[in-house]
């Protein structure tokens, strides 16, 4: 991560994020490339996913700037709206709107937000549901869906605005392995077509096989970054990494 | 003369009192619902002094008898106004202001009742927040509060007898008009019940139809569906 700025992006620089006496993100910066898949693990509850989001200001840190391109995300007042759109985020629990059909959920904001024509985000909206493999179930309700289902139509949706870059908050945490599966591998395809993307997951498979750079962070900070080459390879370092994917795979029993 | 011709001779002027029940209770219901919605989401959405100015208002609405409201819309505070309103105009604007107070709140339980998730993905994908609540929230929240909300037809039906005090000639006042002119009351109060449970009645079936129609699979209210 040498080069010069221009070359980002998105660029994170110190953020800081502070819930009461927790102190949960303590100065976290990274820079990411044009169709960069990062991976983000570590132990639960240090700042993942408050990280993600603090990059669209759902949550608003507390200090540190974010920028996409040369524009300055944090501190933009309403034009946040605008770089939203260019940040797709996909949730741990899907949050498909439970009124609206898996069509109707790809094609909302391409309405309300983008300005499309009905016919024009209807079209669109199908030919994404087809990239994820969801044009059958277009009709289909969210509860009637399930959880591999409903996730991959909540990526047509993100999908739909063409963002920059897109946000997964453990998109595969509320899945069983099954379900995992078929969403891990949307997620591949949508890596290998070039889509820039910020990944926090505990599937350590998807990290080694997909990721540009894994990030481990732990209390708030980054501990360590590094290519799946070097932190799975030989060499030396990665220790903290390797002794919470250790952990892990006691668990799983990998 | 026989009770039948006497049930035969009033009954038109009976029907038209149903008309007015209707009419009140009609106007009630807009009336309150237009108010109440806004105001749920300005209970939940709105800043701490508009949030404070609703409290108020439903405090004062429910706080108070309805017939101590009537009274007092109707000899005092129009009057004030210099505003010399017909009474079934003050009665259906009393119920309404009154019901806006109880529908504010079920429309507040409902949209709290809706996952934060709900706002949070809207707000991902750029909409703005009053974007968020028109498009994603209310028609969630409408939803989730027909149930609770059915509740609010029979309720303003009964209360809108208590218009007879200020002589608004609906279906109660007609009945005791009745009642005065034949002397005849068992028989005529009891057809007056009937037209009531009648009232009552034809209300829930076309709510009851209504939540048919906007029922959608797996969203029967209390938030995400399948999620207790």
């Amino acid at each position: 991560m040498s080069e010069n700025k221009t070359d980002y992006i998105l660029r994170v620089e110190d953020i800081h994020k502070t819930y009461g006496d927790a102190e949960v993100l303590k100065g976290v910066s990274f820079n990411v490339r044009k169709g960069d898949t990062i991976v983000f693990i570590g132990p639960s509850g240090t700042g993942k996913s408050t990280l993600l989001r603090c990059i669209n200001q759902l949550t608003v840190p507390d200090s540190g700037r974010v920028w996409l391109h040369d524009e300055e995300v944090t501190n933009s007042g309403k034009k946040i709206n605008r770089f939203r759109q260019k940040i797709g985020m996909v949730f741990q629990n899907f949050y498909l709107f439970d009124h609206l059909t898996a069509i109707k959920n790809v094609e909302i904001a391409l309405i309300k937000v983008k300005g499309m024509s009905p016919e024009a985000a209807r079209e669109k909206a199908l030919y994404e549901l087809r990239q994820v493999g969801m044009e059958d179930f277009a009709d289909h309700y969210p509860a009637e869906l399930s959880g591999g289902q409903a996730q991959r139509v909540s990526i047509a949706r993100a999908l739909a605005m063409e963002p920059d870059v897109i946000l997964f908050d453990e998109p595969t945490s509320a899945l069983d392995p099954e379900l995992t599966r078929e969403v891990l591998e949307v997620m591949r395809k949508l890596a290998l077509e070039g889509m820039t993307m910020l990944v926090v997951t505990h599937e350590m498979g998807f990290a080694r096989s997909v990721a540009t750079e894994i990030v481990f962070m732990e209390s708030g900070v980054i501990q360590e970054i590094g290519t799946p080459a070097e932190v799975f390879g030989d060499g030396g370092g990665f220790e903290r990494i390797r002794s919470f994917m250790g952990k892990i795979g006691d668990l799983s029993g990998d | 003369m026989d009770l039948f011709s006497v049930v035969a001779e009033w009954f038109p002027y009976l029907v038209e009192g149903i008309l007015v029940t209707v009419g009140l209770v009609a106007s009630a219901l807009i009336i309150g619902a237009c108010l109440g919605l806004p105001m749920a989401i300005g209970q939940v959405y709105g800043s701490r002094p508009l949030k404070y100015v609703i409290g108020l208002y439903v405090w004062f609405f429910r706080g108070l008898p309805v017939l101590v409201l009537l009274f007092m819309f109707y000899f005092t505070i129009f009057p004030l106004l210099n505003l010399d309103l017909d009474a079934f105009f003050v009665g259906a604007t009393v119920l309404g202001l009154r019901g806006a107070a109880y529908q504010s709140q079920i429309f507040r339980g409902a949209i709290q009742s809706i996952s934060e998730g709900q706002m949070t993905a809207a707000r991902s994908l750029g909409m703005s927040r009053a974007a968020a609540i028109r498009t994603i929230i209310i028609p969630q929240a409408v939803r989730i509060a027909l149930p609770g909300w059915s509740n609010e037809y029979p309720n303003i039906l009964t209360d809108s007898a208590i218009c007879y005090a200020i002589g608004v000639a609906e279906l109660l006042t007609r009945t005791s008009q009745i009642v005065t002119q034949t002397y005849i009351t068992m028989p005529i109060y009891i057809l007056c019940a009937l037209m009531f449970i009648m009232l009552n009645f034809a209300g829930m079936r076309v709510i009851a139809y209504l939540e048919k129609r906007v029922a959608i699979p797996g969203f029967s209210g209390g938030g995400q569906a399948g999620i207790v």
